[in-house]
This record gives C-alpha cells, sequence and structure tokens, in this order.
C-alpha cells in the first residue's frame, strides 16, 4: 500500500508543478523556469525545517514567497522576450539556478551531525516527517491539502475576470493592450503566482524525499512541468492534475516492467497523445 | 478633442505618414479617407500607440499622449478596432467584453480585488446593455471564434465601447461587408452620435463615410491633401485626381 501513497505523493507534488507552469501557459508564455522555482522552494524549506528548526507549515509559507518573489524578479526581464527567445532564458535561469544549488554549500553542526546542503552531494537529512512520526499515508494527505488548495485556487482565477484577461493576453497580445490590458503586469502577476505556487511544491517535495541534489531539479523536471499542462489541455486546471496521472502514475510507473524499452513507448505515447487529443486531454476534440 | 502635429511616421524609407495635421472636435464623427496605402491605418495605429510616431506630436484633450504605452492610451479614453478583426477567439463573446472593461470609471469605481478576482454579477448590466447594442445578445456564450463575420464585426465595436471611450478609431469597421449590414453599421455609428464619444471612422465604403461623417480628410502619401464636409470632398479636384488617378475633373 505505501507504494500506492508514495505514487500519490509524487503525482501530488508534479501536479503542483504542472499548475505553476499551466498559469503562465495561460498568458501564452512557455516557461522552463517553473523546476527553477521549485528548487528554490525545496532548498528554503529544507534548510528553514532543519537548520532554523522551523515547523513545516510556515517554512512552505516562505518557500512559497521565495518562489514567487524569485518569478516576479525574473518576469520583468524575461517576459519582454517571447517565444523561442523566452524558452532559451528560462531554460538558462533554470540551469543558473541548478548550477548555484551544485556550488551551494551551507552546514551547521547539529549534535555530532553536520547538516545543510553539500554542493554536489545535496542536501540529505530532511527529516521532518520521520522525527515528527508522520506515516506515509499522513504525508501524503499533507501534500493533497495544498495540491487541492493551488487547485482551487486556479479554479476560481479561471472563474474570474482575472482569468479571463490571462487567456485573452495568451490568445492576442496586440488586442489585449489594445483593449487596455497592461500585458507586463498580467505576465509577471502570472509568473509570480505559478513561481509561488512552484515553491511550495518543491518544500513538499524536499520533505518526503528528506535527500535533495541539484541534479533532480535539471531540465527534464523543468520539461515535464510544461508537459503536463499541455497534454492534459488548458481549459481546466483538472486537465493539468489528469496528465501528470498519465503520465507519472501510466507511463512511468506502469510501463515500469518493460525496462529500458519504457522511455522509448513513453515518447511515443506521449506523441500518440498529442495527436489524438491535440488541445489536451480535457481540451476539444481533434477538430476542434 | 484630437489634434495631430505634423505627425509623421517613417518605416524605413516608406514614409506611411508624412507630416499630417488634423483637428477632430469634441463629438465629431471624422473621417479619414484614402486611396490604399495612403497611412489612414497608419495614423490609427500611430494614435492607438502601437507604435511611436517617427515626428510631430499627438495631443488628446490637450494632453501630449506620445509617452503613453497602448493600454494607458485606452484609460486616457482612446479606444479603436482593427481593420482585420482581433477578438479573442477562445473566449465567449460576453467574456470578450467583459476583459475590456478597463475605463478609467472602471478603475475609480471598483476596488482592486472586486475588478480582478470578483465574478461576473457586479457587470451583468452593463455588459448586457453592449450585447443588446450590438444584437449578441442571443450568441453571449458562443465563442468568439464561432461567430459570423458580421458579428464578429459588431462584438469587435462593441468590445471597444466597453472600455467607454471618449475617442472611437474605427479602422475600416465596414470591410467585407454586405450593403446590408453596412447600413446597420451605418445606423449604428450615428446612434453613438450625442452619447459623448467622438469618432475617427477609416473607412473605404464611401456609402458609409459620406452618410455619418460630420467632417472629412483625405490622405494620399501620407498627407492630407483635402479637408471638409462631406459635400465639399465629394466635389474637390485633387481628391477625384487621387481616387480616379489621371487629370482632375
Amino acid at each position: 500500500m505505501d507504494f500506492y501513497f508514495g505514487l500519490a505523493q509524487l503525482i501530488g507534488v508534479h501536479t503542483l508543478l504542472g499548475l505553476s507552469a499551466y498559469i503562465v501557459l495561460l498568458t501564452g508564455q512557455v516557461s522552463l523556469a517553473q523546476a527553477g522555482f521549485f528548487a528554490v522552494g525545496a532548498y528554503a524549506a529544507g534548510m528553514l525545517t532543519v537548520l532554523a528548526g522551523w515547523h513545516l507549515v510556515p517554512a512552505l509559507g516562505a518557500s512559497a514567497l521565495c518562489g514567487g518573489a524569485l518569478a516576479c524578479a525574473v518576469g520583468f526581464p524575461a517576459l519582454r522576450v517571447k517565444g523561442l527567445m523566452l524558452v532559451i532564458a528560462t531554460l538558462a535561469f533554470g540551469e543558473g539556478v541548478r548550477l548555484f544549488f551544485f556550488n551551494f554549500d551551507y552546514q551547521i553542526a547539529k549534535g555530532e551531525l553536520k547538516v545543510g546542503p553539500v554542493g554536489g552531494e545535496g542536501f540529505r537529512q530532511i527529516r521532518f516527517f520521520p522525527e515528527n512520526g508522520w506515516e506515509t499515508w499522513e504525508v501524503m494527505l499533507f501534500i493533497w491539502v495544498f495540491v487541492a488548495g493551488a487547485m482551487a485556487l486556479l479554479w476560481w482565477f479561471d472563474r474570474s475576470r482575472y482569468g479571463a484577461v490571462l487567456r485573452a493576453v495568451g490568445e492576442d497580445e496586440l488586442a489585449a493592450q489594445s483593449v487596455g490590458i497592461n500585458l507586463t503586469a498580467v505576465k509577471v502577476s502570472a509568473m509570480t503566482v505559478g513561481g509561488a505556487i512552484a515553491g511550495v511544491g518543491g518544500g513538499l517535495y524536499a520533505h518526503y524525499t528528506t535527500h535533495i541534489e541539484h541534479a533532480s531539479f535539471n531540465i527534464l523536471l523543468a520539461t515535464f512541468a510544461i508537459a503536463y499542462p499541455i497534454v492534459g489541455g488548458l481549459r481546466s486546471v483538472y486537465g493539468t492534475l489528469l496528465a501528470v496521472i498519465f503520465v507519472q502514475g501510466i507511463l512511468v510507473e506502469g510501463l515500469r516492467f518493460m525496462g529500458d524499452w519504457r522511455n522509448l513507448l513513453f515518447g511515443a505515447l506521449i506523441v500518440l497523445a498529442m495527436n489524438l487529443r491535440p488541445s489536451g486531454i480535457l481540451g476539444k476534440g481533434r477538430h476542434a | 478633442m484630437l489634434e495631430l502635429r505634423s505627425l509623421a511616421r517613417h518605416f524605413g524609407g516608406v514614409r506611411a505618414v508624412d507630416g499630417l495635421n488634423l483637428t477632430v472636435q469634441d463629438g465629431q464623427i471624422f473621417g479619414l479617407i484614402g486611396p490604399n496605402g495612403s497611412g489612414k491605418s497608419t495614423t490609427v495605429n500611430v494614435i492607438a500607440g502601437l507604435f511611436p510616431p517617427t515626428a510631430g506630436t499627438i495631443l488628446f484633450r490637450g494632453e501630449d499622449i506620445g509617452p503613453l504605452p497602448t493600454h494607458r492610451r485606452l484609460r486616457a479614453g482612446i479606444a479603436r478596432t482593427f481593420q482585420n478583426i482581433r477578438l479573442f477567439g477562445q473566449l465567449s463573446v460576453w467574456q470578450n467584453l467583459w476583459v475590456a472593461q478597463n475605463s478609467a470609471e472602471d478603475l475609480a469605481r471598483r476596488g482592486f480585488f472586486t475588478r480582478w478576482l470578483g465574478g461576473q454579477s457586479g457587470v451583468r448590466d452593463e455588459i448586457a446593455r453592449l450585447l443588446e447594442f450590438s444584437g449578441l445578445a442571443h450568441k453571449q456564450n458562443e465563442l468568439a471564434a464561432n461567430l459570423a463575420f458580421g458579428e464578429q464585426r459588431r462584438l469587435e465595436l462593441a468590445r471597444a465601447l466597453a472600455a467607454r471611450p471618449k475617442l472611437l478609431l474605427l479602422d475600416e469597421p465596414a470591410a467585407g461587408m454586405n450593403s446590408e449590414e453596412v447600413g446597420q453599421l451605418r445606423e449604428r455609428i450615428l446612434s453613438l452620435r450625442g452619447s459623448g464619444v467622438t469618432i475617427l471612422l477609416v473607412e473605404h465604403v464611401m456609402e458609409l463615410v459620406m452618410g455619418v461623417t460630420d467632417r472629412i480628410a483625405v490622405l494620399n502619401f501620407g498627407q492630407k491633401i483635402a479637408e471638409g464636409t462631406p459635400a465639399e470632398i465629394q466635389a474637390h479636384p485633387a481628391v477625384r485626381k487621387a481616387y480616379l488617378g489621371g487629370e482632375a475633373a
């Protein structure tokens, strides 16, 4: 049973990552920086619970703030460029974050043990859950509370004028500008909300795996982040959730028995899915 | 209301607009006509802020709006429609009008949270009025992309009005319409007269321009070659020459 709880934890965290890219994608921007915000959230929350002895909940709040603030700061210069240029710019940022943590040492002595991130070795001993005696299913529930919260937030956005404005910007920037929408403000705000959600996701990830290292926050994770909302479709937040279940639950875990053939089939299935449902699992049908 | 002083916009070596002086009075419906490539659309785009003028100033209600970015010009009271319709196709008709409510009045009247995160209830009446005006009430939940051509034109006009403009820039609103639709558009434009909105109408369809405008300026090669009432313009030799070519009649 623990296997399934573990899988549900993974799906939950990846859903947060996917949702962080979802809101940015609504404005028509493809950002590969989400894994970077996720990494910052992971290290921030880990350091706060392990080194500063915080409870996890405020530490996750701090993760959200760090992720959001960084995304806002990155958003201003990055969103001046579009399309492929933005992909490259955000990719460079994500790699920059990863390399920062590759070189980041900050250890303090805690009893006989030295704890904290050590460069390439990563950050071990993020043991808030085991130290406090949380069961796997409790951790899973805890994660899903945040997933539900993020989904509710984005769902509410979608029903509000803000959501319509995000989509308007995604459709036609020139027209959006001409009806009085401040493109920079809208795009940066979406980026900031996305960064905060990724930050929380990262904080949760750090705590359920108990060990993080720079290599986990690579380009593959950044690609997954944008793949989820694209595969799921941008019609609603549920698409992203379904895509994470499809990719992580069925493609990654379900095909494990295939050994090395899995990666090959994985790619083929993504291509097939995108051909059958070009605007996403929850998008309109193929001839829409 | 609007005053252009030796406005110029060059694209490389092309002088799309070349030293244009124009004054539009408060409440006027002002026509801007001219052959293809005479700089009409460029003039509209420069006034709306799509690109900066190469030279000259744009005074709107006595203020130089040159430095204002596009979205601030809308807030100042300038709304527009596009020659090639630009709606938000994947939003509903209703939402197209909703996202366009960015006038200074709306900003002042509604707080930040109501304006952005509020639902649809607070603005129903206003949008219903716009839908009524454009005859799209029965299509309010349809995606804009699924509307017929004429309906899209109507929606774009309504979307511009949703911003409560003081100056409305209409860039060839009758392009592609049949004569019945042109007639309806004419009624619509005339019904705006007296509602406090000034209109700058760029148009090729003479039937419309001559029927609704108070005053017309004629552009050719980025310069104004004539200005006057519709009757004066129809009789103007330089205009006939620009349109028909050859010697003035």
